[in-house]
């Protein structure tokens, strides 16, 4: 199983990009099955949310916060703390938005795509990186995903912004 | 069409297939999303149904049961202290013999005040006389809601039908479901028609009062209306699986229970969770099963002591507490094995209250602790009481 914990804080629309994997894993028919859910509890602008993705071949049954994860997504970087280290599986990566360097996290600078795109949130560049990175889902069904599921005045913008961080990847 | 939704979602996709007339709503979390989306699919013409936003749960039901007793199919949903508000109009709905649906979003009770998931609520309510099932994930749950309506209107059973789903690790968590085709859903589901209307082509007493002589007669009648539901249960599962493909259990889904030594009994959403940590254990040749209650009311009496006999131990696994005694599922399963003379040592786990996490550790703790005996009644993570054992 494939798990991803999102962090973000309230706004930042983590837990639309933890859905968005979700899926865009489950479009193709065929064996696929995903999760996804935010940190259960009220919802608080501006305070620091998680948001949960879990992939696999197989129905997924457990439910609960996923306690190791492949990839830790970090859209804000005052959120991340070394402790985060914790939570991954061995050869896991915390994939952080920040202009800076930050040891033991791999690092891209989503807010300047976002600003490119005039989006006010780095989600779906985030998506994008972790698209490229990890090879979990196609860029073509993240795009789809995006489609499905989002408000179809955003959805041009989201989508070049995704593909160009997927693009930025692999160079 | 596949789509990856909500449990909350999934449900209000089955009630909009379902082609509710009257829909009676006030919000809590966590039920709110499925009257939001409700709202919409009214205001965008794709349901076509009166959506009345009433100022409490008591005037939710109150509604739905005004609404029944025209004739109208209605529907409604609620929560935890939302559910208990309301408590006074379960029992007029389910007397006056009104086949409303209502999906309840199982959420703990107060004090302390929790907005997470427990099923406190709607086991506190199994004698109102409601048909009481719970589904597991999100498929289950759209099923159900189109299901539940041919259910509580069947004639022989006249009875209101509450859908539960756990709060939050269902209602607001993203699976992929397949949504029923329109004209299916048309042809598996008719439009409600009744004679326990209001008509005054044909004028009739409805919901009177009934003095010490008859009145036992009508509450026999509503018990025989609620067993009627077993039956009706099953045809509609068996019609709902020739037309959409997708198979049902009936009151109980029985998962390696054939050869088990050890068997966990529970209800809802945690219930995958077991079959896995059955599966795990089973390599290790501990012969573990799993029974998963459907409905809780009718309850499901005969499975239940057909499927224990030849276990060793059995554990309910419940996320409620009836406080001085045990889990009411317990005490319900327990019943169940005494009327038919079975002796199988029975244990009560008692978890998940106020949200808290059960992992798939302490359900393998489960298992291994009733292979050599334990307490009667445990709490997970805080540990056992001698209960009379």
């Amino acid at each position: 199983m494939h798990e991803v914990i999102w962090l973000g804080r309230g706004g930042q629309g983590a837990f639309t990009a933890a859905k968005l994997l979700g899926a865009a894993y489950t479009i193709d028919n065929g064996e696929k099955y995903a999760l996804a859910f935010p940190s259960f509890g009220p919802e608080r602008r501006g305070a620091p949310v998680r948001a949960f993705t879990k992939l696999d071949t197989k129905p997924v049954v457990d439910r609960s916060q996923t306690e190791k994860a492949d990839h830790i997504v970090i859209l804000d970087d005052t959120l991340y703390a070394p402790q985060l280290g914790e939570l991954l599986k061995d050869g896991g990566k915390i994939i952080i938005n920040s202009k800076n360097v930050i040891s033991g996290a791999v690092t891209f600078d989503a807010e300047k795509i976002a600003a490119e795109f005039r989006l006010p949130t780095v989600n779906t560049v985030m998506l994008g990186f972790l698209v490229g990175l990890s090879g979990a889902v196609s860029a073509e069904n993240a795009v789809e995903a995006i489609k499905d599921y989002m408000p179809l005045k955003i959805q041009e913008r989201n989508i070049n912004a995704l593909l160009r961080a997927v693009r930025e990847v692999a160079q | 069409m596949k789509k990856f939704l909500s449990g909350n979602e999934a449900f209000a996709e089955g009630i909009r297939l379902a082609r509710p007339q009257v829909i009676s709503a006030y919000p809590i979390t966590p039920q709110t999303i499925v009257v939001e989306r409700l709202s919409e699919m009214v205001e965008d013409g794709s349901l076509n149904a009166e959506y009345v936003h009433v100022e409490s749960e008591h005037s939710a039901l109150s509604c739905a049961i005004g609404a029944s007793a025209a004739g109208a199919r209605a529907f409604t949903a609620t929560s935890s202290q939302g559910l208990l508000y309301m408590a006074e109009c379960l029992y007029y709905a389910a007397g006056g013999r009104f086949p409303i649906v209502m999906m309840n979003a199982d959420r703990s009770t107060a004090l302390p005040w929790n907005i997470y998931g427990d099923q406190r609520d709607s086991l506190s309510q199994l004698d109102s006389g409601w048909i009481q099932a719970y589904a597991e994930n999100a498929q289950e749950a759209l099923d159900l809601a189109l299901m539940s309506y041919r259910i509580a209107e069947n004639k022989e059973v006249s009875t209101p039908f509450m859908a539960n789903l756990d709060g939050f690790v269902l209602t607001h968590t993203y699976e992929t479901v397949d949504i029923p085709d329109r004209e299916q859903a048309d042809r598996f589901l008719p439009p409600y028609e009744t004679d326990n209307r209001i008509d005054f082509e044909n004028p009739k007493n409805m919901a009177f009062s009934a003095g010490p002589d008859t009145n036992y007669i009508f509450k026999y009648k509503e018990h025989e209306g609620i067993l009627a539901a077993k039956k009706a249960i099953i045809d509609t599962e068996k019609e709902f699986a020739e037309i959409f493909g997708r198979k049902y259990t009936g009151l109980t889904e029985n998962y390696r229970t054939d050869d088990a030594e050890y068997i966990i009994v529970t209800l809802g959403s945690i219930a995958g969770l077991c079959r896995e940590t059955a599966d795990k254990l089973r390599e290790n040749d501990i012969k573990a099963g799993v029974v998963r209650i459907r409905y809780m009311r009718p309850f499901p009496n005969e499975e239940i002591s057909d499927v224990l006999r030849n276990a060793r131990a059995y554990a309910v696994l419940e996320k409620d507490i009836s406080f001085g005694n045990e889990g009411t599922v317990f005490t319900n399963v327990n019943s169940a094995l005494k009327k038919t003379g079975l002796n199988v040592k029975g244990y009560n786990y008692i978890g998940g209250l106020g949200g808290r996490n059960i992992s798939a550790a302490d359900i393998e703790k489960i298992y291994t602790d009733i292979a050599k005996g334990t307490e009667s009644v445990n709490f997970i993570g805080i540990g056992g009481e001698d209960n009379g054992k």
